[in-house]
């Protein structure tokens, strides 16, 4: 239950003046004791995509990525995802500011509790968001009686259980960042006049942007894969609530070369959006 | 990629349940191929020995690992292991060469998949049929909360306005006998979504997320009194044969065979019937 300081990367040379690539011409000998391990990583992670790159039934691809059925399942997981991201950057950013720089009592209780999503099974999760915002839930109780609002089985009961899920990776990661900042940078700015407000925009903002996108990114992938809370909390209804990883277990259960058509589909959109948001903070950087 | 939801069940007792298909899967490798280990059939007189894995239909959860206790007391030298998952998940897995020694589905078309796949014990097969051995049938309920706040009495009313409705996913068996129910009935009913697995229902029923969802007698029983279960005619077009079949596991034909004679015999059916499965 406790963390760390995680340190997720890009936190650390933020602030480190002029980025130049590493002096890594410094030694000739490659360093063999770092280089086989990480062959072996990248082969550990990289092996169950090429088997489903071998199973795949490439006759038939490209007139079952077009289904109706997929293309709505694809478009509903790229939209939630991204939207889930954005619930996500608006509350976890200042929370992660919270955890940094502030020093409220039970911080370190709260920041234990920020990381359980991570630990409990998300259908577990999805339950939990039953019992609070659920049609007869603590909450959800209310919005049903007073706004006539019922959220499980919506659309938005997706992103809910995708924030759920996802948040914790963007706090951390932002926090991480807030932590390995200069904070002498903000000191000079309290120096000159500056409110805290407008430190946080204006100086603190920017000093931690590369560690925000990196949060970002990873939240946004944890959304797109989220599998147990959505079909808990939201179901699995085509064109409604079917995501693609419910679509993709689905599949899975009638006709197992579909569902790694599915998977592929979802592998190859997110490989692409995160190669592209990746060229343009490196290039930003 | 899935995750397993926390099944229903008491008292495990000795039993080792264990859910995590991935490990089934990992121990394949270990279990392919090696028919003459630990577990195969021993002496006259009954006294069998060695490990039995069976992977069972979810809905068998209860039932099974009551059978367990009292066939490990009957046969002290035998652990039994459960894989309970859905059913087409199992399939999945024994094709993929899980090291599964017996297989009960919750229904035939899974049965044959397995059959088609990996193959049944040939010599279980040649005795007590290539398909499998008909142990149980199952039949649908619709479940309601247990206050009925909808007032729901039979099939038709699902169908209204403001009644929400969870079914199975038509991909697997709960689905599948839910549309050939509808069918039966003639009813058009669109649900607000459709679970993937029949105890996914039930949860949405027992939070009274839904209003009603169709779910199988046994886990109305298994929901102890959290749902009520209504009877209706049109489920009678759609009862589920349970199918069992001895594999080629590990344990070895004598071990397995002894377990599906547990489940069949006069004992394991009563166990069954108050599980709420019938007769088949």
């Amino acid at each position: 239950m406790t963390t760390g300081t995680p340190r997720p990367p890009g936190n650390a040379p933020v602030v480190r003046a002029p980025r130049t690539r590493a002096p890594r011409t410094r030694s000739g000998r490659i360093p063999w004791v770092l280089v086989v391990p990480a062959v072996v990583g990248v082969l550990f992670l990289v092996l169950p995509f090429a088997g489903m790159l071998v199973r795949a039934p490439w006759p038939t691809m490209g007139a079952r990525i077009t289904e109706p059925d997929v293309l709505r399942a694809l478009w509903l997981s790229l939209s939630t995802a991204t939207a889930a991201t954005v619930v996500s950057l608006v509350f976890g950013i200042p929370l992660a500011w919270m955890l940094a720089r502030t020093g409220f009592p039970g911080r370190r209780f709260v920041r234990a509790l920020v990381t359980v999503p991570l630990v409990i099974p998300p259908v577990v999760g999805g339950v939990a968001l039953l019992m609070v915002l659920g049609r007869n839930g603590l909450v959800g109780r209310y919005l049903d009686a007073w706004f006539g609002l019922t959220l499980p089985f919506t659309p938005a009961a997706v992103v809910i259980a995708q924030v759920f899920v996802a948040m914790p990776f963007l706090v951390i990661s932002v926090e991480g960042a807030l932590r390995g900042a200069d904070r002498r940078y903000e000191e000079a700015a309290a120096t000159l006049g500056a409110d805290r407000v407008t430190i946080f925009t204006r100086v603190t903002l920017p000093m931690v942007l590369p560690g925000i996108g990196a949060g970002a990114v990873l939240c946004w992938a944890r959304a797109l894969g989220e599998f147990g809370a959505t079909i808990t909390f939201a179901g699995n209804f085509p064109g409604t609530t079917q995501t693609m990883p419910l679509a993709v277990y689905m599949a899975m259960q009638r006709d197992p070369e579909a569902a790694v058509v599915l998977s592929l589909v979802l592998l190859l959109v997110s490989l692409v959006v995160l190669a592209t948001l990746r060229e343009r903070w490196v290039n930003a950087a | 990629m899935r995750d397993t939801a926390p099944r229903a069940g008491r008292g495990r007792g000795p039993v080792t349940v264990f859910a995590a298909a991935a490990l089934a899967v990992g121990l394949a490798a270990c279990g392919a191929g090696d028919t003459s280990s630990d577990g195969d059939t021993a002496a006259p007189g009954g006294a069998l020995s060695g490990g039995l894995t069976v992977f069972a239909a979810a809905s068998l959860t209860d039932a099974f690992t009551e059978i367990a206790e009292d066939f490990q007391e009957r046969y002290p030298g035998v652990e039994v292991t459960f894989n309970f998952a859905g059913s087409s998940e199992l399939a999945q897995q024994i094709n993929s060469g899980a090291p599964a020694d017996v297989f009960a589905a919750a229904d035939t078309a899974t049965m044959e998949q397995v059959v088609e796949g990996e193959g049944l014990d040939a010599d279980w097969a040649a005795e007590h049929g290539g398909s499998g051995r008909v142990f149980a049938t199952n039949t649908l309920r619709i479940a309601v909360p247990s206050d009925n706040p909808a007032g729901i009495e039979n099939l038709e009313d699902l169908a209204g306005d403001d009644v929400r409705t969870a079914f199975c996913a038509e991909e697997v068996p709960c689905g599948s006998a839910t549309a050939t129910a509808l069918e039966a009935s003639g009813l058009d009913i669109t649900p607000v979504t459709y679970e993937e697995d029949v105890r996914a229902v039930l949860t949405k029923v027992e939070l009274g997320e839904v209003d009603a969802g169709l779910v199988y007698a046994s886990d109305v029983v298994a929901a102890e009194g959290r749902v009520e279960g209504l009877e209706f005619p049109e489920a009678e077009d759609a009862v589920n044969d349970y199918p069992i079949g001895a594999l080629p596991g590990p344990a070895g034909p004598g071990l397995a065979a002894a377990w599906i004679e547990a489940v069949t015999s006069a004992e394991g059916a009563a166990v069954l019937g108050e599980a709420g499965f019938g007769a088949p």
